[in-house]
């Protein structure tokens, strides 16, 4: 006996995912598209935007709770909308960062660049991937791939001790770069952390997967 | 599931109407003071499971038994055991509420006088109907018949009835598919409060009340000979977050065919 519009209803959430998590990936990009160009428009355009990623994770929540609510959803069912749940939020914060960096970055100004940005960009791009694997492994029930996320999360924080220690030793050789420096430090320190919420999307998908709560989260940083 | 605290413990079990096997080869057992609850689509054995706990089965002319139920370490069906007497240590509260045409303290009071029991009947109906979260609607009025409460009050009536006489384990068939939401609650917020101090099976149809009520549940299913056969027996938690086998999956998310 299939349960038609409930199986709808389900889908209907997992693709609300992957619309915020667009919306999200989109806004990680902009940021630092608008950093990189020093383009305060685009920044504020990210900042503006922010409140339909919230408005997004707030309508996706309502959706996971009325099925709860009116479906009683177990086992397989129940875990895929906690995760769903879970999920939505961890999407909403990284979309927090997002809006973190254009702030920095309207901050900043037109302040001449402390340095070429290279490791920083990289950081965004891997933190990309990652989100978009962790949200592959969810929509493919693949916990291999969740398991990768994991390990791609220590390049990322490889990367931000990198540029921690490059920022810190241009503030002590020039206390003159101390405030442009920390703008930065504070950039790297938001696309860490988007990085490890896309650990969390993944540990979601193992969780949906196995039935299983546990950190992977593995990281020797 | 350690061995001490098993209180009943089937093994092999099988259970024939006539030619018909109604269960095939379960081995289950029930921990004491724990709720333990048996779901399945309809025909899939589990009240004759359940019925196989305290000998109803019986009451059946043409059934028979095979296999072993041991009750306490002991063996259920031994030739040795009075079934009358397992009854009243193993009691039973079935769908429909069944009180007996006389007054409620009388029905509380029927099992304690045909066992012969010396103490204080009345401080035992008080003591039984307390348990049964009957007593400050009854007390009043304890000489009515018993036919005159509602549907939820006969229930617990009969569950009153049940427990006094101080049984071990109390069987429980369907206890609340007769009744409205919330005489259905007060009957699961019974069964936990119960659980501290008897061990209980329940048979029911409605999985949240599984969920809500038991500590272990047990899935059966009905196979192509129409013979009920245990199919996932596990902490209730697991079964209903997350099932070993896909059957279990199927039956309980609504997509069972």
């Amino acid at each position: 006996m299939p349960r038609t519009d409930f199986d709808k209803d389900l889908r209907a959430v997992q693709d609300d995912l992957l619309v915020l998590g667009s919306m999200v990936e989109k806004a990680i990009a902009n940021a630092l598209d608008a950093l990189k160009r020093q383009d305060l428009d685009e920044a504020r355009r990210v900042v503006q935007q922010d409140d339909l990623i919230d408005h997004h994770r707030f309508q996706l929540e309502e959706r996971c709770i009325d099925l709860i609510a009116t479906q009683q959803p177990l086992a397989g069912d129940l875990r895929a909308l906690i995760a769903g749940l879970h999920i939505a939020v961890e999407l909403e914060r990284m979309g927090d960062y997002a809006e973190g960096i254009a702030k920095i970055c309207i901050m900043m100004g037109n302040e001449p660049p402390l340095k070429p940005l290279i490791d920083i960009p990289k950081m965004a791009d891997k933190s990309i991937q990652m989100l978009r694997r962790s949200l592959d492994a969810l929509v493919n029930r693949d916990v291999v791939t969740a398991m990768s996320v994991c390990d791609a999360d220590d390049e990322v924080d490889k990367l931000y001790d990198d540029v921690y220690t490059e920022l810190i030793g241009m503030m002590i050789e020039d206390p003159d770069t101390v405030r442009r420096a920390t703008y930065l430090l504070w950039v790297a320190h938001d696309l860490e952390r988007v990085a490890d919420r896309t650990t969390n999307i993944a540990e979601r998908a193992i969780y949906l997967v196995t039935g299983d709560m546990t950190d992977i989260d593995v990281s020797v940083y | 599931m350690s061995q001490e605290s098993k209180v009943l413990d089937a093994t092999g079990l099988n259970v024939w109407y006539g030619d018909f096997r109604a269960l095939r080869d379960v081995d289950i057992a029930v921990n004491e003071h724990r709720v333990t609850a048996l779901i399945g689509p309809s025909g899939c054995g589990k009240s004759t499971l359940l019925r196989c706990f305290n000998r109803m089965n019986d009451l059946v002319p043409t059934s028979r038994v095979t296999g072993r139920v041991l009750f306490q370490g002991e063996d259920l069906y031994g030739s040795e055991v009075d079934p009358t007497d397992i009854r009243s240590r193993i009691g039973m509260v079935f769908q429909k509420p069944n009180p007996f045409p006389k007054s409620i303290f009388d029905n509380v009071a029927f099992g304690l006088r045909i066992n012969g029991f010396m103490g204080d009947v009345s401080e035992a109906v008080e003591r039984s109907l307390r348990q049964a979260a009957l007593w400050d609607e009854v007390r009043d009025r304890l000489g009515n018949s018993a036919l005159t409460l509602s549907g939820g009050q006969q229930q617990r009536l009969c569950l009153a009835r049940a427990l006094a006489v101080e049984p071990e384990i109390i069987l429980m068939d369907e206890p609340a598919s007769a009744l409205d939401p919330i005489a259905t609650l007060a009957i699961e917020e019974l069964i936990r409060e119960l659980s501290s101090d008897y061990t209980i099976v329940i048979v029911t149809h409605n999985m949240q009340q599984a969920a809500r009520v038991s500590d272990e549940t047990a899935f059966l299913m009905v196979d192509e000979d129409r013979a009920g056969y245990l199919v996932e027996f596990d902490s209730t938690h697991r079964i209903f977050t997350n099932p070993t086998d896909e059957r279990t999956e199927a039956y309980i998310t609504g997509r069972f065919s």
